[in-house]
């Protein structure tokens, strides 16, 4: 118990900064993946043959494959196949690979969420505003695009609720996130070693950060019941 | 004048074909009835009108302007569809109001967003807004709903969203306002309310075409009846010569159970 006391400072503070960049991945895998999700989205349902069969193909390969070979793919291939380590070594390289491969990743599971809340809406939305001579992309703003959101917003909050945990993955590049953090005390930090608590204790991050993003998101949830 | 010249329209999905050589010719504040069973054709004709669909062939003369005509020009660009359809006005069948927004924006919206490109829209954006607000108003008072302004249609009964929906139609001042069967999913008593306030347009000189099964309505209302049976214009008259004299066996028959009533 009192050595356990003792670590404890050492151990929290090694752990808060790796959720920090837990944290940073899931924001940026977040900012990133939505528009690109949507762009995808569009893509994929496009009337042009040759760009929705791009965008499928790429659907196809990126659910079809582990996120864990991507990030794996995205990081050494360029090193290690092309002679061109265009990461570096440093933390920075690593967290740039990680959110490349976790942003293309989420965007294409986004994308297939975003085609079922578009597809769902009636065409009688898309007529009336047709016929009130609004353009498509007036359409799309100020009459689909809530009700898309709407609808969405419950498969998004489980692919958010994903994310958070998902970013454990980019420990296999050595991303220094929580639980890299939490594993380095049993090879041994700041003088302890052999310790596997600190990698346990992680779950508990993980456990606070859904906990609140929960609420947030329910809350979202709950704004958006005002019409049907 | 004709206000609307429509002739020798015709429409095919792939290899059915849905509209047969339609012509007919509606005068300013006239209103034209549709009648015929499912699948005759009805909406396919208004929905070409308000160029939800295009027509193969034909020619569409609004104000004696050519807006559609399938010998010069088979094809027409996105621009030229919505220009187009500001002529007319279509209140659906399942209303299709926008859920997200109140009574009053769904009247509103379209004409705020015109507005944006209005070239004084910046320096006199509040008047412009104020105006479009207080024709919504008016419009929703003139539908009786000055009660629902600010509620949102799942709050509203059926016969209430029809009402806002013709409002909709209304606020865009188009010069022909189609009906596709605006009673057909509401019960007796909300019809009635809605017949109410087509008739009022009437009153008021406001140029309709109306695809309806409501017979005794389509009979009162109507200056022309036009009875459609497989994508053909089969009866073209006063509701006098369609209803009491119709010519063809097939009208006979379709009025038969109306008729009897």
């Amino acid at each position: 118990m009192e050595t356990f006391l003792q670590q404890l400072p050492t151990v929290l503070h090694a752990l808060n900064i790796g959720f920090l960049q837990t944290l940073k991945l899931f924001i940026a895998t977040l900012v990133g993946a939505i528009p690109l999700g949507l762009l995808i989205c569009f893509g994929s349902t496009s009337k042009y043959k040759i760009i929705s069969g791009f965008f499928n193909i790429i659907i196809w390969i990126v659910r079809g494959t582990p996120l864990m070979i991507q990030l794996l793919i995205i990081y050494y291939f360029p090193g290690l196949v092309l002679h061109n380590p265009v990461w570096g070594g440093s933390e920075t390289g690593r967290f740039m690979a990680s959110a490349l491969a976790f942003i293309v990743n989420y965007a294409c599971y986004f994308s297939e969420i975003f085609r079922g809340g578009i597809q769902g809406i009636s065409v009688g939305q898309d007529e009336a505003g047709l016929v009130l001579g609004m353009s498509k992309v007036e359409i799309f703003v100020h009459v689909k695009l809530l009700q898309m959101i709407k609808r969405i917003l419950p498969p998004m909050s489980n692919e958010i609720l994903t994310l958070v945990k998902d970013t454990s993955l980019a420990r296999i590049i050595a991303l220094q996130e929580v639980i890299w953090a939490g594993q380095s005390f049993m090879k041994g930090s700041q003088g302890i070693s052999g310790e596997i608590w600190p990698l346990f204790f992680t779950a508990f991050y993980y456990l606070v950060c859904n906990g609140i993003l929960t609420v947030v998101l329910n809350r979202l949830e709950k704004k958006l019941e005002f019409f049907r | 004048m004709a206000i609307l010249k429509v002739e020798h329209l015709s429409k095919s999905f792939g290899s059915t074909k849905v509209l047969k050589d339609i012509c007919f010719s509606l005068e300013k504040s006239e209103i034209l009835s549709i009648i015929g069973s499912s699948g005759s054709g009805k909406t396919t004709l208004l929905r070409c009108l308000n160029f939800l669909e295009t027509p193969n062939n034909g020619i569409i003369l609004v104000n004696e302007k050519e807006v559609f005509n399938g010998k010069t020009q088979k094809t027409l660009t996105e621009s030229q569809k919505k220009e187009n359809r500001l002529h007319f006005g279509l209140v659906f069948q399942s209303f299709n109001l926008f859920p997200q927004y109140t009574a009053l924006e769904n009247v509103t919206l379209a004409r705020k967003l015109a507005a944006k490109k209005e070239k004084d829209y910046k320096s006199r954006k509040k008047e412009i807004l104020q105006e479009i607000e207080e024709e919504g108003i008016q419009l929703l008072k003139q539908m009786g709903l000055e009660h629902r302004m600010h509620q949102y249609p799942h709050q509203l009964s059926g016969g209430q969203c029809q009402r806002v929906a013709i409002a909709r139609a209304l606020a865009l001042k188009p010069d022909i306002l189609c009906f596709d069967e605006p009673t057909s999913a509401l019960d007796p008593e909300l019809t009635g309310e809605v017949l109410k306030v087509i008739k009022e347009l009437a009153e008021q000189k406001m140029t309709m075409v109306i695809v309806t099964h409501e017979m005794a309505f389509a009979k009162d209302v109507s200056d022309k009846v036009i009875f459609m049976d497989n994508g053909v214009v089969l009866e073209y008259g006063s509701p006098e010569e369609v209803f009491d004299n119709p010519k063809e066996e097939r009208t006979k028959q379709f009025l038969g159970r109306f008729i009897n009533e």
